[in-house]
């Protein structure tokens, strides 16, 4: 395995308030310098959190963090003031779902890049622009000249995107956090942004984590896949062999529910049942409700993580199970 | 961060060449008639306001006991002149300048203060929100002329009495627009994301809050003018504003009544001016609205 970029280590995130959540339950995860993984899972299961944790965006008194976060040698959760400031943006930058909303509207866009450019660089306005510049050639946008004085509203979703993803570069990030950031999109303009992302990941050499629900999208633009659960992960490996031979049943349940070999009229498959909420600590499998293989030794305890290869795993009692004919 | 107005002058481009935001609510106000005119009226007001004493007008406060309540149209005295004689047109010159101050001073000033506590308290949140709005609330109470008359009539009559009951009395309802705008935006996912590109608390209040909740206040605060110019006039016709002789709409308005039958025309100057004032003001400032909203 290539250096560690990120290293994760038992993470939990809690919600205090009205109402806990356990949003996040010991979640360990594994990221080399340069490598892009993508975290899939459908809504609530921990996946934005887990982003947001990275970048310490929860709200501090309403939020209990354990565990440890390490990004390249940065013990992320003690980090405060200015060094919390410097870590933001210039080691680790987000790339938002909605672009039109993650960009202030009373500001033009190159105004933006350029303060958040000047922020981490200590340079001058001129400079700072002439940079904002060339972060809009370089995420390919027509006439970068003129969109540089453009304001959000008068561009279009997929070119907002493109300046988010301009925006988040700027600095130069060792690692790029993407959450949904083509969810907004249409899906023509969707392979443009991954395609976009992709090639620029290569060409800065920089870790992306990428937090998406849809597996096509993972397998187009990460070497690993990480299958988030309830604020776990059930199954983590490479794209190929989570793609080609997936060993958790919430795994095989999210590749079956899709509208591929089909026929119409025929009904979907999807998992029945809802995610649980989350407002105590999972002490058993959290997708046994919903499992159809889920026994009662599922029930009773947390799933063991079968390790088969050094970075495969999977928390399921089946995980040896041959594959079942679907 | 002033980033807004470094663009060149507007081309004729086809294309959305990007311009600066101020210079596009210009051209967009200077394509609009009524706010035109409204403006026109506004700037004649303040600038004969400003340079009274350089207009050429007679002493606003010489009476003559011999030139009473002259019809508007006298030779000397265009605008007739008043129940001791003095003239009219001086004296609504110079009390425009009385009245425009007091109409403008409590809300610049409450426009600070009301938008400082609001901002505060609706991006703070929590108890100090509380402690704010809770505050605020228990003027709002009172209707907003009886609390000036009541602020005004403990304090006594006199300009900065009057200064300061009509700041109070504007200072709730802009404390709260800054508030709701505030607590909006603070949620929206540009407050996150200048964040989680490294702006510390006061960069994210100074440029991305201050930025997006300054004109919402600012064009509220334009409309209250009109209102506050009525209360100051208000103030001084019931007699505890502005104290005779001094020039003021309002106060002459009060002098001039008893003199209705003698001259109606002369008496109803001031109400008018007031009248076109206000009018001009809430126009004008519905105007700014409209082409402040890029959005639409």
């Amino acid at each position: 395995m290539k250096e560690s970029l990120v290293d994760i280590q038992n993470l939990d995130v809690r919600f205090t308030g009205a109402r806990t959540v356990h949003a996040i339950n010991d979640l360990t995860l594994n990221l080399g310098q340069g490598e892009t993984l993508a975290l899939l899972g459908e809504s609530g299961s921990g996946k934005s959190v887990t982003l947001k944790t990275l970048l310490r965006l929860l709200p501090p008194k309403r939020t209990e963090i354990g565990g440890k976060i390490q990004v390249n040698g940065t013990d992320v959760l003690t980090l405060s003031g200015k060094a919390l400031q410097q870590y933001r943006g210039a080691e680790v930058s987000m790339v938002f779902q909605e672009p039109a909303l993650a960009l202030d509207p009373v500001y033009s866009v190159g105004a933006q890049i350029a303060e958040a450019v000047r922020r981490h660089k200590g340079i001058s306005r001129d400079e700072a622009m002439s940079t904002a510049l060339d972060m809009l050639r370089r995420v390919r946008i027509p006439s970068p000249e003129r969109r540089l004085r453009n304001f959000p509203h008068e561009l279009s979703g997929g070119m907002l995107q493109r300046v988010m993803i301009a925006l988040a570069l700027a600095c130069r990030p060792r690692l790029l956090l993407a959450d949904e950031p083509t969810t907004a999109l249409d899906a023509t303009v969707q392979i443009q942004i991954l395609l976009l992302l992709r090639e620029l990941q290569r060409e800065f050499g920089m870790g992306v984590i990428f937090v998406t629900h849809d597996i096509g999208v993972a397998v187009e633009v990460s070497e690993r896949i990480a299958v988030m659960y309830a604020g776990q992960i059930v199954e983590e490996g490479t794209t190929q062999e989570v793609i080609k031979d997936p060993r958790h049943p919430y795994t095989r349940g999210l590749m079956a529910a899709n509208l591929h070999g089909v026929a119409r009229g025929e009904r979907l498959n999807a998992i029945p049942g809802a995610p649980p909420s989350l407002e105590t600590r999972p002490a058993a499998c959290s997708f046994a409700p919903r499992c159809p293989l889920a026994e009662d030794a599922c029930r009773a305890t947390l799933p063991p993580v079968h390790v088969p290869s050094p970075r495969r795993r999977i928390a399921c009692i089946h995980a040896n199970a041959p594959v079942s004919a679907e | 961060m002033a980033i807004v107005d470094t663009a060149p002058p507007v081309t004729a481009a086809p294309a959305p060449a990007g311009t600066g935001y101020w210079s596009g609510v210009l051209s967009r106000m200077l394509r609009d008639p009524l706010t035109l005119v409204c403006l026109s009226v506004v700037l004649a007001l303040v600038l004969s306001a400003i340079f009274a004493p350089w207009l050429g007008l007679a002493d606003p406060f010489k009476g003559s006991m011999i030139q009473r309540l002259k019809p508007i149209g006298t030779p000397g005295h265009i605008l007739g002149t008043d129940e001791q004689g003095r003239d009219m047109l001086a004296r609504l010159v110079y009390g425009g300048r009385l009245t425009l101050f007091i109409g403008l001073m409590p809300v610049v000033l409450a426009f600070f203060i009301g938008g400082f506590l609001g901002i505060v308290a609706g991006y703070v949140g929590g108890l100090l929100n509380t402690l704010i709005m809770r505050t605020v609330d228990v003027f709002f109470a009172f209707p907003s002329v009886l609390l000036a008359i009541a602020i005004s009539g403990a304090l006594g009559a006199g300009i900065v009495n009057s200064l300061v009951s009509l700041t109070i009395v504007f200072i709730p309802p802009i404390t709260r627009i800054a508030e709701a705008v505030t607590s909006g935006v603070r949620a929206l996912d540009y407050i996150e994301a200048a964040r989680a590109s490294g702006a510390g608390t006061l960069t994210v209040i100074r440029v991305h809050v201050i930025g997006n909740v300054l004109s919402p206040i600012f064009v509220y605060a334009t409309s209250l003018t009109s209102v506050c110019m009525i209360l100051a006039a208000g103030l001084s016709f019931l007699g505890i504003g502005v104290r005779p002789p001094e020039p003021e709409w309002g106060l002459m308005l009060n002098t001039l009544r008893s003199a209705i039958y003698v001259n109606p025309w002369v008496s109803a100057l001031p109400g008018l001016l007031i009248f076109v004032t206000s009018l001009c003001l809430n126009l004008l400032s519905d105007g700014v609205r409209s082409a402040m909203n890029v959005r639409d």
